[in-house]
């Protein structure tokens, strides 16, 4: 098997009284076992979206509409609720985005780590779990200490590695980081990093890790991904896409990434993201493309490899 | 001259009650001036947990000073009158990093935007409070038609944080606190957002705080930067001067931990400044608090915490490597920030300064 996750032409809507919100519109990719990908995007882009809709947690309005979700060969969307249950944490799990507000705030950390394993029926003495939890924070670079906290005792930070720690506990095949460290500052960023490469290097995990951060996504995942109004419009290894970024999103987006060489003008892609209400027509980006073409406005762009592992929807390629 | 917000000597200690024995120190001895006239932007960065937000709630009265004062006006925060409550909640608007804590669940966003410029009184009529709102939602990129009427969890993290942004430009204040107001946005949005803020402060003379753990963007935008770590203000002054150059060892760590977008080039994170020195114990209450994760530590950082070394005009450090330089007071911090209130810095003998941040009278 050389895929371990398979995503196929999926769909998620979500039914608002306006009409239906196309935030994932489309979109396939594979992954590697082992392998790190990074998934990039302007906010609002259908990220979050994948990542829910990956452990199947859309909740209502949204819903799933279409396409498969291969995890090792079986399709997600054909399990039944207690099948999926049982998969998630266990052989694929979420660090949410912003997942350490919904730490609950009334259990210490230990708990918390506990309910989750409980959940999955694993038994363990007290003394085994004692050492189980300690060794888990330290993980993740937290003091023992924290075991016996309450959310409201650690910062934000602390938080979000207690999540990571819960995302690992059960040591699966597929991690799924939702901008597991936009709350964290660039040291505590390499840290949390770090230890999610080393465990996921350990259990042979693979990692789509979610963000907008440029510079991290550099330096962590294999390739990326890059989102526009639901749909993939550039995938490609990571040195290739900044060296070539070849969709002129991509090309915009890596140049406004502001450095510490000088000041410069603080300006982002002028427009604003597309309504996923009513998407225009053709390639999604056309109200602010630089090079948009007369077909660009009526002639969808359909991902396609263009080089060997470089995927693009241009019109231009 | 008083100023519109200041800090004075303010300490914030969580814990030590009956339940818990462990006491955080949050905030240290921290003193700052937000002035009224001159309109400035100012960064705070620092480690998570280093006492950033516990800073913003400090300012905005949220949580209060386990000694020392915030005042606004010259009044004490703690005991503002209803009319100086009133004008104090029009003047410093908050942006905050968390932005699922300030939504009611139950209220559609419109709400957000809604409720200050009725309390406020800032339009008279409904067509003139909708278009207050689509021009507040365009400065940060967001649609109207698809952001209103809907609730905050049908908004992605990136959609919510922009609304606080949204609802802090609506009211023109004279200070906006922004708690990580972009740590959830792509850089293109980023860049969109901070223009906005700059924009405001540029052409409306508001003054803005910016707390964020992104020095990049600190550097972008602010003219003033103050780094904390647990609580202390290790280094403070000119952003060129700090970010560019920086002094303070863990100022160094930060800059040097910064992911760079280009894959040949290594994250080093930690493995920047090497090897922690070791070996070196606390004597007492007082130590710089970076000692162990410092390879420049020496006995003197472990017997009592290094003040504030002013190494230039514009620049402040709190590391015995600068000792050479004066030592300068807390509330004189000031001083070393652009248009900042000038307070008058003598140079001290140097048995004074050896008396370290307690020691020196003005
Ligand atoms: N429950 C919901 N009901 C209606 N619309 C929703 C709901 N949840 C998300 N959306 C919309 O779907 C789109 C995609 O949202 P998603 O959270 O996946 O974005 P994202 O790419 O993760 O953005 P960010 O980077 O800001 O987190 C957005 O336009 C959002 O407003
Ligand atoms: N309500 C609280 N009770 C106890 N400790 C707290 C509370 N709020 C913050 N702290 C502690 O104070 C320190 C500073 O936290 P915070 O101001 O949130 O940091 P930052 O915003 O820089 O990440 C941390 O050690 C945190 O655990
Ligand atoms: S298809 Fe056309 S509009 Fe779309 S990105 Fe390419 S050139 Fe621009
Ligand atoms: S005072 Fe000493 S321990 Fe602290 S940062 Fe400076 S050299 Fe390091
Ligand atoms: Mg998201
Ligand atoms: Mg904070």
């Amino acid at each position: 098997m050389t895929e371990v996750l398979r995503v196929e032409d999926l769909r998620v809507y979500y039914h608002t009284e306006a009409g239906p919100v196309k935030a994932v519109d489309g979109v396939t990719f594979a992954l590697k076992p082992g392998e790190r990908f990074g998934l990039v995007g302007e906010s609002g882009s259908g990220k979050s979206t994948i990542a829910l809709a990956l452990l199947r947690l859309i909740r209502p309005p949204g819903r799933i509409e279409g396409g498969a979700i291969y995890l090792d060969g079986i399709n997600l969307l054909s399990l039944d609720e207690e099948e999926m249950r049982r998969l998630r944490l266990a052989r694929i799990s979420l660090v949410a985005q912003g997942a350490m507000n919904s730490l609950n705030p009334v259990k210490r950390i230990k708990e918390q780590i506990g309910l989750a394993l409980r959940d999955h029926g694993v038994q363990m003495s007290r003394a085994e779990f004692d050492r189980y939890v300690a060794g888990l924070l330290q993980r993740v670079g937290l003091r023992p200490e924290v075991a016996t906290m309450f959310p409201h005792e650690l910062s934000g930070g602390m938080k979000q590695r207690v999540c990571i720690a819960i995302a690992i506990s059960l040591e699966p095949q597929v991690i799924v980081a939702d901008e597991p460290t936009s709350a964290l500052d660039v040291v505590v960023q390499w840290q949390v990093i770090d230890t999610l490469r080393r465990v996921q290097e350990e259990l042979g995990a693979a990692v789509i890790l979610i963000g907008h951060d440029m510079g991290l996504m550099a330096q962590t995942v294999d390739r990326i991904g890059v989102m526009y109004a639901g749909k993939l419009v550039e995938i490609a290894p990571t040195r290739e896409l900044f060296r070539e970024p070849l969709h002129p999103y991509t090309q915009l987006l890596i140049a406004s990434l502001p450095s510490l060489d000088g000041k410069g003008e603080l300006r982002g892609i002028p427009g604003l993201p597309p309504s996923l209400l009513s998407p225009p027509p053709g390639c999604p980006f056309h109200p602010r493309c630089p090079f948009v073409m007369d077909r660009c406005r009526v002639e969808e762009s359909i991902l396609r490899e263009v080089r060997p592992g470089h995927w693009v929807a241009c019109h231009l390629h | 001259m008083t100023a519109l917000l200041e800090a004075r000597h303010v300490t914030k200690v969580f814990g030590g009650g009956l339940l818990r024995k462990t006491q955080t120190v949050a905030l240290e001895n921290f003193s700052f001036q937000v002035s009224g006239e001159t309109p400035r932007i100012t960064a705070i960065v620092g480690e998570s947990g280093s006492g950033k937000t516990t800073l913003a709630r400090l300012l905005l009265g949220l949580v209060t000073p386990t000694s020392g004062e915030i005042l606004y006006r010259g009044k004490d925060l703690q005991k503002l009158s209803g009319e100086d409550r009133r004008a104090f909640l029009h003047d410093v608007q908050a942006v905050f990093q968390d932005p699922f804590e300030v939504y009611n669940p139950f209220y559609k966003v419109d709400h957000v935007l809604e409720l200050p410029i009725r309390n406020f009184g800032l339009a008279h009529s409904r067509r003139e409070r909708r278009a207050m709102i689509e021009e507040a939602l365009h400065a940060v990129g967001l649609r109207p038609e698809e952001t209103l009427g809907r609730y905050p969890h049908q908004l992605s993290g990136g959609q919510r944080q922009r609304i606080m942004v949204a609802r802090a430009l609506l009211l023109r204040p004279r200070l906006i606190i922004a708690d990580e107001p972009v740590s959830m946005v792509d850089a293109s949005l980023r860049a969109t957002i901070l223009g906005s803020l700059l924009k405001l402060n540029q052409e409306f003379g508001i003054s803005l705080i910016y707390i964020t753990h992104d020095l990049t963007t600190a550097y972008q935008v602010s003219q003033d930067i103050i780094v904390l770590y647990r609580g202390s203000v290790v280094e403070a002054g000119d952003v060129e001067q700090v970010v560019r150059d920086p002094q303070h060892p863990y100022t160094r760590l930060l800059v040097g931990s910064i992911p760079l977008p280009n894959p040949d080039r290594v994250w080093q994170g930690e493995r920047v400044l090497g090897r922690p020195a070791g070996e070196l114990r606390p004597v007492g209450p007082s130590y710089c608090k970076f000692h162990e994760r410092c390879p420049f530590a020496m006995p003197m950082c472990v017997e009592q915490a290094p003040p504030l070394f002013q190494t230039d005009p514009r620049r402040v450090t709190a590391c015995y490597l600068y000792r050479e330089a004066p030592a300068i007071q807390p509330e004189e911090l000031v001083g070393v920030f652009a248009n900042g209130h000038q307070v008058q810095v003598v140079s001290r003998p140097e048995a004074q300064r050896e008396g370290g941040a307690g020691g020196v009278g003005s």
